[in-house]
């Protein structure tokens, strides 16, 4: 799904909600797992959350390959030797993230959605500083997670490539 | 258990490199604890009944100036946010944070100090007590810094307030820490158990105190 509406329109505010970054003022947040059960726990909510926000949550003290290591371990994945070839930064794993662009390391936020697995994707602005091949990257790690059976609600200005559905706020 | 351990091998590496504050930490220590001598004066025997309170609260000070980024630097980049969306709970990556920063920050001081103590001309048979009482209370200086710098982690420069936080709260541990020094020829028992006391309560209630000054702050 995609979120769209002007610069301060709560973009960002409502995916934190439903991160559950952020308590709402009013109303309710109902998620549903695949029977149709709500989950009610806080916590296992958040479990259910990819969340890529405006910062990338990369240290630019470890490397490639540390950050993309501990993003794997932190979330219980395998290895993430394919995902970092996969966004195109396999020949730098051992540079430090600090020598990295803003696009190669948004790259790298991008691979801990993967290395995460959960249903649930929140992603703020994903195509942020992205040339055109990390778009169709990003566009097509959308399109695989949905594909298999996943959910993702993109907040962005642009327009994406992909059907979705559409929400615009504070209009 | 392989994310707590991956938490506290990133904090560690994160600490050892350019910016982590590790070295600077033991360094100020040992700058403080040197600079005592020269101000006090020769007398040796001064020196002497003064050491275990000079130099816990050059372990105190050092501590404190390492805590404004504990998790700021984490809040800033975002990863705050990718921690408490973790698999892990919050007060897990707390307690798993609070190990990280007592081996880089408690644990150098730790072996700083019996060099340090030779220029007070320390008593021999203080020396194991001095250690003893810093491998007891540096958790808990840790521990109570997590708080403060849980709670002061959204504002942009919180340095200050989260001294006057958290400097009341470690008087026990300066206060028990250095009577079991001054007291050592009897062993300094007594202070040292209450210091343990507090250690461990400290220890035990700051992961959650501090996961609910986070939540709180990533709400803001």
């Amino acid at each position: 799904m995609a979120l769209e509406g002007p610069n301060g329109a709560g973009k960002t505010s409502t995916l934190r909600m439903l991160a559950g970054l952020l308590s709402q003022a009013e109303g309710t947040i109902i998620f549903r797992d695949g029977d149709g059960t709500i989950v009610a726990d806080g916590e296992e909510r958040s479990r259910l959350v990819a969340w890529l926000g405006h910062q990338n949550g990369i240290k630019a003290q470890l490397s490639v390959a540390e950050n993309a290591d501990f993003f794997a371990k932190l979330f219980g994945a395998g290895g993430y030797a394919q995902i970092i070839q996969r966004v195109g930064l396999g020949e730098l794993a051992e540079l430090p993230a600090a020598y990295l662009s803003a696009g190669q390391m948004r790259r790298l936020a991008l691979t801990r959605l993967v290395l995460s697995h959960r249903p649930l994707w929140l992603l703020d602005e994903p195509m942020a500083s992205l040339d055109r091949s990390g778009r169709a990257l990003a566009t097509g790690l959308i399109e695989e997670h949905c594909a298999s059976g996943g959910i993702a609600i993109v907040a962005s200005h642009e327009p994406l490539s992909l059907a979705s559905a559409k929400l615009v706020l504070g209009s | 258990m392989t994310a707590l351990w991956a938490l506290v091998v990133r904090d560690v590496r994160l600490a050892l490199r350019a910016g982590g504050g590790t070295l600077l930490a033991a360094a100020f220590f040992a700058t403080v604890a040197a600079l005592v001598p020269l101000g006090v004066g020769p007398d040796l025997q001064l020196l002497a009944r003064i050491a275990g309170g000079v130099l816990w609260v050059a372990a105190l000070l050092a501590t404190l100036l390492t805590l404004d980024r504990l998790f700021q630097v984490d809040f800033e980049d975002g990863s705050l946010d990718v921690l408490a969306l973790s698999p892990v709970t919050l007060e897990a990556i707390c307690a798993a944070k609070m190990a990280a920063h007592w081996l880089t920050t408690g644990l150098p001081l730790i072996l700083l100090a019996p060099v340090l103590a030779l220029l007070f001309n320390m008593n021999t048979e203080a020396y194991g007590v001095l250690l003893l009482s810093l491998g007891i209370g540096t958790p808990a200086l840790t521990a109570i810094g997590h708080i403060g710098a849980g709670i002061t982690v959204s504002l942009k420069r919180g340095g200050l307030i989260l001294s006057l936080l958290v400097l009341p709260l470690e008087v026990p541990i300066i206060i028990f820490g250095a009577a079991a020094v001054m007291n050592a020829a009897d062993g300094g028992q007594t202070a040292l158990l209450l210091l343990a006391a507090f250690s461990l309560g400290a220890v035990i209630l700051s992961p959650f105190a501090t996961a609910a000054a986070v939540r709180l702050n990533l709400g803001s």
